[in-house]
C-alpha cells in the first residue's frame, strides 16, 4: 500500500445539547497511513479537522464494546475495523440506533445496559452467597461448565445486536439479545439458583423471548461471534416447557 | 450551584473502585460512582491474563502460600514496595478470588488427570489429582515461583468486572456514567467531595462526601505507544496532586511490558509466554535463555522488556516501517491451546495486524504498560496528609508493587485493596460527620468555573491536542526503558516549556457542553504536571531499581535510594514539582534486601541489612516451635481488617 489514498468519510453530525442544530451529513477527507482503523482516523479528523466532532473509544482493541457503529449499512466495533476493508475508499458512519443519542457517532448504551441488567437481574441469586466462608475452598464446577458458561459471558455490550434487531425497531420494550445472552448465561450457571419459573417471569412474554421474530440481526453481527441463534432457541424451548 | 450529597464518593468504575462501593454500600453507607463511560468498559477489562492468589490447587502450583506470594512480589518489586502492603494483599488474595468465585467469575477449573503443557519450549505431560478437579486452576506467569495465576480462559478482567459491576447492580449502587472529577474539594488537610463536570452537557456539580476514593487507573497515556485504554491520562492522580497538600509516590517508577504488538501497543497477554510462548529475534533464535538462563522469558516484566532493548541493540530486531521489533512465537501452543486461552491474543493479530498467530510469529516490542506510582497512601489507603481522601488500585501508590509489578498482581491489587481499603473509608464514614460548607464548595466551584470560561474566551493560543503530541513524545524518548541523565534533564527542561505554553490554551470549538476539545484542554495541562513528576522523579533518583533503569546508575543502590519518592505541587506557579523522599525502614522489614536473582548482582547495601539480616536468623532461632503464621507475626506484625484475618485453606494442606 504505497499509493496513500485519501479515504472519505461521512459522518452524521447532530448534537443535541445545542438549541437548533439540525441533523446533517458531512465529509472529511483523510489521507490513508498503513493499519489505520476507524479508530485513528477519527481521531485525526477532531485534531485536524473539526475538534467538535464525538464518538467514543476506550480500549482501541475490540474488547471495551465502547466503539459500536454503523459502517457502511453494519454495526461493527469501529477500533478494530480496517480502513482497508473497504476497496472505493468511501465510509459512512452512523451512530447506533437503538440508543439515547448523546451526539455525532456517541450514543448512550450505558443506560439502556443498566437497565437491561436490572431487568433480567444480571447477578447470582443465592441467598449465601454473601455469607461463604472465604477461608474455606471455593464450591467445586465441572471445568467444562465453568468454560461453557465464559462463552456467553464473552458479551462485552456493544449494542451491536439491539442496533440490527427488527422487533426491537417494532416493540421498544424488547429484552433484544444482550438480555437473552445474559439470561442464558445465568440459567447455565449452578451458582445461580433461580427457578425457571422466575426466568418465565422476566422473558416469558413478547418482550421477552416469545417476541423474538427470529430474524437473527444478532446473531449476523454480534462481534464476539456469540451463539445467539442458539441460546434464544433454548430459552424460548425452556420456557415454553413453564406452564 | 448543583450538590450531591453521599457517603462515600468513589471516582472511577473499575475493578478498585467498584470493590470499595459494594464494601461500604454493604456496611450500610451511601456510595455513587463516577465514571467517564459505562463501568463495564473500564480498563480492568483489559486485564486478558489472570490474578495472583495462592490456591495451590493445580499440581503446578502445589506447595504455594501467602509466604511464597509475598516472597515473588517483594523480589519483584526490586525491594521498593511496602512489606506491610505486601503481606496484607498476600493474605487476602485468596480470600478475594473466593469472594469473586461466589459472586459468579466463572474461573477456569482444574481437570482431572493427564493434559498436555509446553514448559521451556518442549511439551510435557502433567498430572492433575482426582481430588483437585473442579478447584480454581492456574497458570505460569513471569517472576513467579509457582503457577499461582488464576484465569478465566483469556477473559479475567472482562469476567471480573461484569462480576464486580453486576454486584454492585444488585446492591443498588449509582454509577454516574460520564461525569469528569475535574478537582478535589478541600480544606485545612480534610477532604470533602469533587468538582465534577457532566460530560454530556458540561454542567459543573459539587459532590460533597465524608471520603471520597481515587480509583481511576493509570497514567500509561503520558507516552505516545502504550497498552492502555484512552482514558488512561492519570486525572484522578493529577487532581490529588493540585491540591498541594496530597502526594503522588514514586511516579517514576513506570512499568514497560515486553509484548505489545507493533506498531499499535495493544497487549498481548503475559499468558502468552505463561503458556510456554517464546521470544525469537531476526534469525529465528530464541535469545533469552542467553541472558536469563533462569527464568528465560518468565523473567520478571522489566528484565525481559530490558533484555530484549538489549538485544535490539545489538542488531538482532527484525527491521520494519515502525522501527525494530522481535517475535513472539506461540505457535507451539497449537491451535486448540490458542483458540481457547489465548483467543483474545489471536482476534488482536486477526483484526489489527492480519495474521494467524497459530501458524505466523507475532511482532512485539516492549511498550509502556502500567503505573506502578501513584497517590501515594497509607495501608490504610488514605492519604497520609489528607484526611477523607483515599486511593486504591493502579491510581494509588498503596505500593505493594514497589519498582516493578509482577503479571497478575494488578487485577489482584484491585479487588483486594478494593476489600481493604473499602473497610476503612466504612469505618471513615462511621466515624466522620458529613460537612457541608456551602462557602468552600463555591470557591472550589467558582475557580473551575473561572477556568473554564477562560479557555471558552481565548481568542488564539496553543493546541491542546499539539501539547498533548509533544509531551507524549518527550516522554517516549526520554523517560523510557532505559534512562540517563542528559535526556532526563532535558526531559525535564522541555516539559517545563510545554507547562508554560499549557498555560495559553485557546479553543476551536467554543462551546461550554458536550465538546471534547474542552475535555481535553482541561486534561491536557494536568498530564503536563504528572510528566513532570515522572521525568523530574526519575532524574532525581541515581540508581536502578526495577524499572527505573538509570544506564549511568545501573547499580540498585540500597545504601543512598532505599526511599520512595514523594511529589508535591504546593504552589500553582511553581514550574516543577516539590520532592521530598520517605525512607524505607530495614529494620522493619519481613525480607531484607537481597538479589532478584537476574544478571549480576550488583546492589549496594544498606548499612542495616545485615543487622536486620542476623535479628531475623535470632527471632527464628529463639522461636524454634513457631508454625509459620507465628513466625510472620513475630518478624512482621500487620494491622488488617478482622474480616480478613482467618488462614486460607487448601486442598491437601487444610488450614496449615
Amino acid at each position: 500500500m504505497s499509493d496513500e489514498r485519501i479515504l472519505k468519510f461521512h459522518i452524521l453530525r447532530y448534537n443535541p445539547q445545542v438549541k437548533g442544530d439540525v441533523p446533517t451529513m458531512k465529509t472529511y477527507e483523510v489521507k490513508e497511513a498503513p493499519g489505520m482503523t476507524i479508530f485513528i482516523a477519527l481521531n485525526d479528523i477532531r485534531e485536524n479537522h473539526d475538534p467538535s466532532l464525538q464518538f467514543d473509544f476506550i480500549c482501541r482493541a475490540g474488547i471495551c464494546g465502547s466503539c459500536a457503529m454503523i459502517i457502511n449499512g453494519h454495526p461493527d466495533l469501529a477500533c478494530r475495523t480496517l480502513t482497508s476493508k473497504f476497496p472505493d475508499g468511501e465510509i459512512k458512519l452512523l451512530p447506533l440506533p437503538g440508543f439515547e443519542l448523546i451526539g455525532d457517532l456517541s450514543v448512550n448504551t450505558g443506560k439502556f445496559m443498566r437497565a437491561m441488567s436490572e431487568r433480567v437481574e444480571s447477578w447470582i441469586h443465592d441467598t449465601y452467597a454473601d455469607s461463604v466462608d472465604l477461608d474455606r475452598l471455593e464450591e467445586r464446577m465441572d471445568p467444562d461448565i465453568a468454560e461453557q458458561i465464559y462463552e456467553l459471558e464473552r458479551c462485552v455490550e456493544c449494542g451491536c445486536c439491539v442496533s440490527a434487531c427488527a422487533t426491537k425497531r417494532m416493540r421498544d420494550g424488547f429484552l433484544t439479545a444482550v438480555g437473552f445472552m445474559r439470561l442464558a448465561r445465568y440459567a447455565l450457571d449452578p451458582r445461580d439458583k433461580r427457578s425457571d419459573d422466575e426466568f418465565y417471569e422476566i422473558v416469558g412474554d413478547d418482550e421477552g423471548v416469545f417476541g423474538c421474530m427470529t430474524l437473527l440481526g444478532c446473531q449476523d453481527y454480534c462481534p464476539k461471534d456469540l451463539p445467539h441463534q442458539t441460546q434464544i432457541a433454548y430459552l424460548r424451548r425452556r420456557m415454553a416447557l413453564v406452564k | 450551584m448543583k450538590i450531591v450529597y453521599t457517603d462515600s464518593l468513589i471516582i472511577g468504575g473499575g475493578l478498585a473502585g467498584l470493590r470499595i462501593a459494594i464494601a461500604a454500600k454493604q456496611r450500610g453507607f451511601d456510595s455513587i460512582v463516577l465514571s467517564l463511560m459505562p463501568a463495564k468498559r473500564s480498563h480492568s477489562a483489559a486485564a486478558q491474563g489472570g490474578m495472583q492468589a495462592s490456591l495451590g490447587a493445580s499440581i503446578k502450583g502445589e506447595g504455594d502460600n501467602e509466604d511464597v506470594h509475598f516472597e515473588d512480589t517483594v523480589k519483584g518489586s526490586d525491594w521498593g514496595c511496602d512489606q506491610d502492603v505486601a503481606r496484607m494483599f498476600v493474605n487476602t488474595a485468596p480470600k478475594a478470588i473466593r469472594q469473586l468465585c461466589a459472586w459468579g467469575v466463572p474461573w477456569s477449573r482444574v481437570r482431572k488427570g493427564d493434559r498436555e503443557v509446553v514448559i521451556n519450549g518442549q511439551k510435557v505431560t502433567i498430572t492433575e489429582k482426582d481430588e483437585a478437579h473442579g478447584l480454581i486452576t492456574s497458570r505460569d506467569f513471569g517472576g513467579t515461583k509457582k503457577w499461582r495465576t488464576c484465569f478465566t480462559s483469556d477473559g479475567t478482567g472482562h469476567t471480573m468486572l461484569y462480576a464486580m459491576d453486576n454486584k454492585a447492580i444488585q446492591l443498588g449502587i449509582q454509577v454516574h456514567e460520564r461525569k469528569e472529577a475535574i478537582a478535589i474539594i478541600h480544606e485545612d488537610g480534610v477532604c470533602h467531595g469533587a468538582i465534577v463536570r457532566d460530560l454530556i452537557t458540561g454542567e459543573l456539580i459539587a459532590y460533597v462526601a465524608k471520603a471520597t476514593v481515587i480509583a481511576t487507573g493509570g497514567y500509561g497515556r503520558l507516552y505516545e505507544v502504550t497498552t492502555n485504554a484512552v482514558i488512561s491520562e492519570g486525572i484522578g492522580n493529577a487532581i490529588a496532586l493540585e491540591t498541594g497538600v496530597a502526594p503522588l509516590g514514586n511516579m517514576e517508577a513506570v512499568q514497560f511490558h515486553p509484548t505489545a504488538i507493533v506498531p499499535v501497543g495493544i497487549l498481548t497477554t503475559e499468558g502468552c509466554r505463561g503458556d510456554g510462548g517464546l521470544l525469537l529475534d531476526k534469525d529465528g533464535y530464541r535469545f533469552m535463555p542467553d541472558y536469563e538462563p533462569g527464568k528465560k522469558e518468565l523473567a520478571s516484566r522489566d528484565v525481559v522488556s530490558r533484555r530484549m532493548t538489549e538485544h535490539i541493540r545489538k542488531g538482532k530486531g527484525v527491521p520494519s516501517r515502525y522501527g525494530d521489533h522481535l517475535w513472539l512465537d506461540i505457535t507451539l501452543l497449537g491451535r486448540a491451546h490458542i483458540e481457547k486461552n489465548l483467543r483474545e491474543v489471536k482476534e488482536i493479530c486477526e483484526y489489527f495486524l492480519g495474521i494467524d498467530p497459530v501458524k505466523e510469529y507475532i511482532p512485539v516490542r516492549p511498550t509502556q504498560h502500567y503505573s506502578m506510582g501513584g497517590v501515594r497512601t497509607k495501608p490504610t489507603g488514605e492519604s497520609p496528609t489528607m484526611r477523607g481522601l483515599f486511593s486504591a488500585g493502579e491510581a494509588a501508590c498503596w505500593d505493594m508493587h514497589g519498582f516493578n509489578r509482577l503479571g497478575g498482581n494488578s487485577v489482584a491489587e484491585t479487588v483486594v485493596a478494593g476489600m481493604i481499603v473499602g473497610e476503612y473509608v466504612a469505618d471513615y464514614c462511621a466515624e466522620n460527620p458529613l460537612k457541608i460548607d456551602t462557602k468552600l464548595i463555591e470557591k472550589f466551584m467558582d475557580r473551575e468555573k473561572e477556568k473554564i470560561s477562560t479557555l471558552l474566551s481565548r481568542e488564539k493560543g496553543e493546541s491542546s491536542f499539539a501539547l498533548k503530541k509533544e509531551m507524549q513524545q518527550i516522554m517516549m524518548d526520554k523517560v523510557g526503558i532505559f534512562r540517563n541523565e542528559a535526556d532526563l534533564s532535558q526531559a525535564v527542561e522541555e516539559l517545563k516549556v510545554l507547562h508554560q505554553r499549557s498555560k495559553n490554551i485557546a479553543l476551536r470549538h467554543k462551546i461550554a457542553s458536550s465538546n471534547p476539545e474542552l475535555v481535553e484542554a482541561i486534561r491536557v495541562p494536568k498530564m503536563i504536571r504528572l510528566a513532570q513528576c515522572v521525568a523530574y522523579g526519575a532524574m532525581l533518583r541515581k540508581e536502578s531499581r526495577g524499572a527505573h533503569a538509570r544506564e549511568d546508575y545501573p547499580e540498585r543502590n540500597d545504601r543512598d535510594w532505599l526511599k520512595r519518592t514523594l511529589t508535591f505541587w504546593k504552589d500553582e506557579n511553581a514550574d516543577l514539582p516539590e520532592v521530598q523522599y520517605e525512607e524505607l525502614d530495614v529494620m522493619k522489614m519481613e525480607m531484607p534486601p537481597g538479589s532478584r536473582g537476574y544478571g549480576v548482582d550488583n546492589t549496594i547495601h544498606h548499612p542495616d541489612t545485615e543487622k536486620r539480616v542476623a535479628q531475623l536468623e535470632d527471632i527464628k532461632k529463639a522461636n524454634p516451635s513457631a508454625d509459620r503464621f507465628e513466625m510472620q507475626r513475630l518478624l512482621n506484625p500487620i494491622e488488617i481488617p478482622d474480616k480478613f484475618r482467618g488462614k486460607n485453606e487448601r486442598i491437601g494442606k487444610g488450614f496449615k
